[in-house]
């Protein structure tokens, strides 16, 4: 463990600057946004820097820390604010950081039209440094903080032009649903500090291995459902979708290379618990690969271009989440896809991004067609992502998806055939709606009318994008030659404990497989979406309409928890109303009821007042005989 | 002085007779003044009341206050009370018919219940005591030893009692006290000279004694020579035709030319 | 006989004149059952004062004939007073206090 002093500056430099072009109002909005683009570049200068002298550290002290101050001590509630860079935490360090320069360079010309962009780029170094507060906290409080810093920044985000109420109710959505993640973290937390005594990571790993069965268990089972939460996974999946209202530079960055990604990073970061409890993590799996189908089915039946997208970033999340429950090596395959999804994820949106500036913000891929004469560079590093994210070899998801499928099938027994087939079927569909979005809007013929005139976006648009269909290209290459993602994070996901399990089939069998499913999909989407794509979208099987709805998740979480929600509401109203306030007003009501009979006694006759007054003396008397006695 | 030499806490068959026929009576005529219509009949009825007590007072050696009894209550208290019934009404009877609601159960009640605890509780006190007797206390007699009572120990209460029949007489005089509200001719015109100045002795003028215009927009003087605001026609003064009303009023100069 | 026989006497008459202060209406006839009272309790001073033998019960008799006396004399006046601005003696006339 070294000690640094430079590590705060990671997230203090997004922040003061997000804070400062939010107090300085009006006046910065000339140089705004160039502001928080240089700070956003130097932060990635400054994760670089940490890159490399990490790397020219070894063993035990390439994990980095920093101890900014005591945050809270009570009793024996002690937690520090302290910030813990190692091997995990760099990769999303420079994923952040890189991913999020480039979005900013390309939120400078896709927001240039907007009045206010200083805000936009203010909340975009909010969430950076939130983000990098959640992947360098040193503990799960500290992960806590970040991890609500991105809900709040994902907000403002979605909800950017809240003048329409749709999308400020999709934000106010997305925010409830991760709040429900939230509630499984701090159950996560709070148990994590009955049973241990401490909430950091060091303390947890430590007392790990001699806590009970149970609440390891639980503790798993919260930081998955945190996880499902953020990176919205079944049953927490809803508000992707909708999240898609937000501007596409957001999208981009937020719901799919990093935001989202944050439950990966908590269910890596937490492997001590996941290995330690095999019902967890066969939960993690069922969850992953619900999920990856859940998205994989829905996105086939998506005509909004982003929406679609979302669904694909469902799915390919379901894979990293399956990924994590493979055990300690599949901590780091499920690494390597997220990296590599950033890339192409975040290309093939900033892409979509492109072709919606292009077609005058027209999101339906049914009135595109044929955009790849006119956009080319658009089409070249949308396909570019395309290809890398149905895994064709020898682009970035080949490497990354091949790697989970088949450490899905060694995870031996009937488990290892439902999970390896179930990622099979996932690529498979994955490559049906991948080529579907692909050839709905760049190939074909056109299917716009005159008014649209779709052309070329400005180079400050496609440079960043192009930067990142290299990643597409060559990063699983990179990442996987010579296991050197594996090797890199073993330290921290004790990958070498791993046993070397057995193999049900050869890599290159499933290799070979997995080629074989994504050219077939490929191949019936192109015979159905080839030519004569109808611009009305048509009424459509069951099974499509189904799909449209998004698998009726709305009507389920409708039905489930806001009607009874609401009834609960409602009844609980009229108990406060009739019982409580009922209580409160029978008391005035007897009170009332008491004066009034009270109030016949004054008749205005003397003689009555003089009956009363020998009552008084009788009542005199009888208690001195009483006293007497 | 002659005592009439009864003897203390005896059963001795005098008194014995006295009390056993004479309370009954007592009794029933209490009952009868609360039932009888006529006021008059009442006021009789408590006048054999108090005679029976003070028969009861002389019986229990209390020579003086019998007779004062008999002179100050029944003789000047119960006139007092005809004399002021035959001022209100003598033929007025109530009527029996009681209109407060429960009024005469409640009254019976708290009769019986407060009769009950009274006996209770002073029967109690007194019953297993012996009567002392007033042998000793009257041994010069019973006048000189409530005088002796009087002067010696309770001195204060006596002279505050004086006053208070002094202050009672006044009270009396001042509430029956009536003014008149109809004066004499002679008390009205020596009234008349008695006021502040001579001036008022004829009283005020009457309406027209100093009226000097007939016209219509002139203001009509009231008895004291200035204006009267009434006198002129709303419409004119809506008009604007109405004229300062100043110069017409009397000044005390005109009036003493008057 | 029992020298508490003047007691019960007195309770009976005070209560008597108890009742009848509650239950008549004209002004002078209360006022009289006040004056019964008055004599039950003088009855009860006096037997007192036989009991134990000092004057004190007697003197304190007269003292309450005393004061008895000047009350009627105020008490009518101001009965008369009532009945020459109302023409009316009962005491159900006044009952404007009422609710």
């Amino acid at each position: 463990m070294t000690t640094r002093t430079d590590l705060v500056f990671l997230i203090a430099l997004p922040l003061f600057s997000s804070a400062f072009l939010l107090l300085l109002g009006k006046i910065a909005n000339k140089w705004g946004h160039l502001f928080a683009t240089a700070i956003s570049a130097s932060t990635f200068g400054i994760g670089l820097y940490e890159f490399f002298a990490m790397r020219s550290r070894s063993g035990d002290a390439r994990s980095a820390t920093q101890h900014l101050f005591e945050w809270i001590s009570v009793g024996t509630f002690k937690v520090d604010a302290s910030l813990l860079l190692d091997q995990l935490s760099i990769c999303f360090v420079l994923l952040i950081t890189g991913v999020g320069t480039l979005i900013h360079i390309y939120s400078i010309a896709y927001m240039s039209h907007d009045v206010d962009r200083r805000r936009f780029f203010a909340y975009l170094n909010l969430f950076v440094a939130a983000m990098l507060l959640l992947v360098l906290g040193d503990s799960y409080l500290n992960l806590y903080v970040g991890w609500e810093g991105v809900g709040l920044a994902s907000y403002l985000l979605i909800g950017f032009w809240n003048q329409k109420p749709a999308y400020a109710t999709a934000a106010k959505k997305a925010f409830v649903a991760n709040r429900v993640g939230d509630v499984g973290l701090s159950l996560a937390i709070m148990i994590a500090f009955a049973q241990f005594g401490s909430v950091t990571f060091a303390g947890v790993k430590a007392g790990a291995p001699s806590a009970s069965p149970a609440a390891l268990t639980a503790i798993g089972a919260m930081l998955l459902l945190a996880a499902a939460g953020k990176s919205a996974q079944f049953p927490l999946q809803s508000w992707l979708g909708d999240a898609m209202a937000g501007p596409t530079p957001v999208s981009a960055l937020i719901h799919a290379a990093t935001m989202v990604t944050a439950g990966v990073y908590l269910i890596t970061r937490s492997n001590f618990i996941f290995d330690a409890s095999s019902t967890a993590r066969l939960l993690v799996v069922i969850v992953g690969a619900i999920t990856l189908l859940f998205g994989a089915i829905v996105g086939t039946a998506k005509d909004d271009i982003k929406k679609a997208l979302a669904a694909s970033t469902m799915s390919q999340i379901g894979y990293m989440i399956l990924a994590t429950g493979l055990g300690p090596v599949g901590y780091a395959f499920a690494i390597m896809h997220l990296l590599t999804h950033g890339f192409f994820k975040a290309s093939m949106f900033l892409g979509a991004g492109s072709v919606m500036h292009g077609m005058d913000d027209e999101v339906n891929m049914r009135r595109y067609g044929g955009l790849g004469k006119v956009m080319p560079i658009t089409a070249l590093t949308f396909g570019l992502g395309y290809l890398a994210i149905i895994g064709v070899p020898p682009f970035a998801g080949f490497y990354s998806k091949d790697k989970i499928i088949e450490t899905a099938f060694n995870a031996g027994g009937t488990r290892g055939i439902l999970l390896g087939g179930a990622a099979l079927l996932g690529a498979a569909i994955t490559a049906f709606y991948m080529t579907r979005v692909f050839v709905l809007t760049f190939m074909g013929s056109k299917r716009w009318d005159d008014k649209a005139h779709p052309h070329e976006s400005p180079s400050l648009m496609w440079i960043p994008m192009v930067l990142l269909s290299v990643g597409s290209v060559a990063s699983g290459f990179l990442l996987s030659k010579g296991s050197a993602l594996v090797h890199w994070l073993a330290p921290v996901v004790n990958a070498g404990n791993a046993e070397g399990g057995k193999e049900l089939m050869r890599p290159v069998v499933v290799s070979e497989l997995a080629l074989g499913v994504v050219i077939l999909g490929v191949f019936t989407a192109i015979v159905k979406y080839g030519r004569n794509v109808p611009v009305e979208a048509p009424t459509g099987s069951v099974l499509t309409r189904f799909a449209r709805r998004d698998l009726g998740q709305d009507d389920l979480n409708h039905n489930l928890l806001v009607l009874p929600g609401q009834a609960i509401t409602r009844t609980l109203v009229a108990t406060d109303f009739g019982f409580i306030d009922g209580i409160v007003r029978a008391v005035g009501w007897t009170l009332a009821y008491i004066s009034t009979s009270l109030k016949k006694i004054q008749n205005g006759y003397v003689r009555s007042y003089a009956l009363l007054m020998t009552a008084g003396a009788i009542a005199l008397l009888a208690t001195i005989w009483l006293v007497t006695l | 002085m002659f005592n009439m030499s009864l003897q203390v806490g005896s059963t001795h068959t005098p008194e014995a007779v006295l009390f056993w026929v004479l309370a009954p009576m007592a009794v029933l005529a209490a009952l009868g003044m609360l039932l009888v219509k006529k006021a008059v009949h009442s006021a009789l009825l408590l006048a054999w009341v108090m005679i029976t007590l003070a028969i009861f007072y002389i019986a229990q050696d209390a020579l003086f206050l019998g007779i004062v009894q008999v002179v100050v209550y029944t003789g000047a208290v119960m006139m007092l009370f005809l004399f002021i019934l035959m001022l209100v009404g003598v033929d007025s009877s109530d009527s029996l018919v009681e209109n407060i609601k429960g009024q005469r159960a409640a009254s019976i009640l708290a009769a019986i219940g407060f009769g009950g605890l009274l006996i209770s509780l002073i029967g109690r006190a007194v019953s297993h005591t012996d009567a002392v007797g007033l042998a000793t206390a009257n041994a010069d007699g019973n006048v000189q030893g409530i005088a002796q009572q009087l002067f010696t120990q309770y001195v204060w209460a006596f002279e505050v009692i004086s006053a208070l029949l002094i202050v009672a007489a006044l009270g009396a005089m001042v509430l029956a006290h009536s003014e008149r509200k109809h004066l004499s001719q002679r008390q009205l015109s020596v009234n008349r000279f008695r006021q502040s100045s001579l001036a008022d002795t004829a009283g005020l003028p009457a309406s027209g004694v100093y009226a000097r215009h007939n016209a219509v927009d002139v203001p009509a003087l009231l008895p004291d020579g200035s204006a009267a605001p009434t006198s002129i026609s709303a419409t004119l003064e809506a008009r604007g035709d109405i004229i300062a009303t100043a110069p017409f009023e009397l000044t005390s100069q005109e009036e003493e030319e008057n | 006989m029992d020298i508490s026989n003047y007691i019960y006497l007195s309770a009976i008459l005070f209560v008597i004149g108890a009742v009848g202060v509650v239950v008549r209406r004209n002004a002078i006839v209360v006022f009289m059952c006040v004056e019964l009272m008055l004599n039950a309790a003088n009855l009860a001073f006096v037997t007192f004062s036989r009991i134990n033998g000092n004057l004190g019960g007697q003197i304190a008799s007269f003292f309450t004939m005393v004061v008895a006396a000047c009350e009627v004399v105020v008490g009518l006046a101001i009965i008369v007073t009532m009945y020459r601005s109302r023409r009316s003696a009962s005491v159900d006339d006044a009952s404007l206090l009422k609710r």
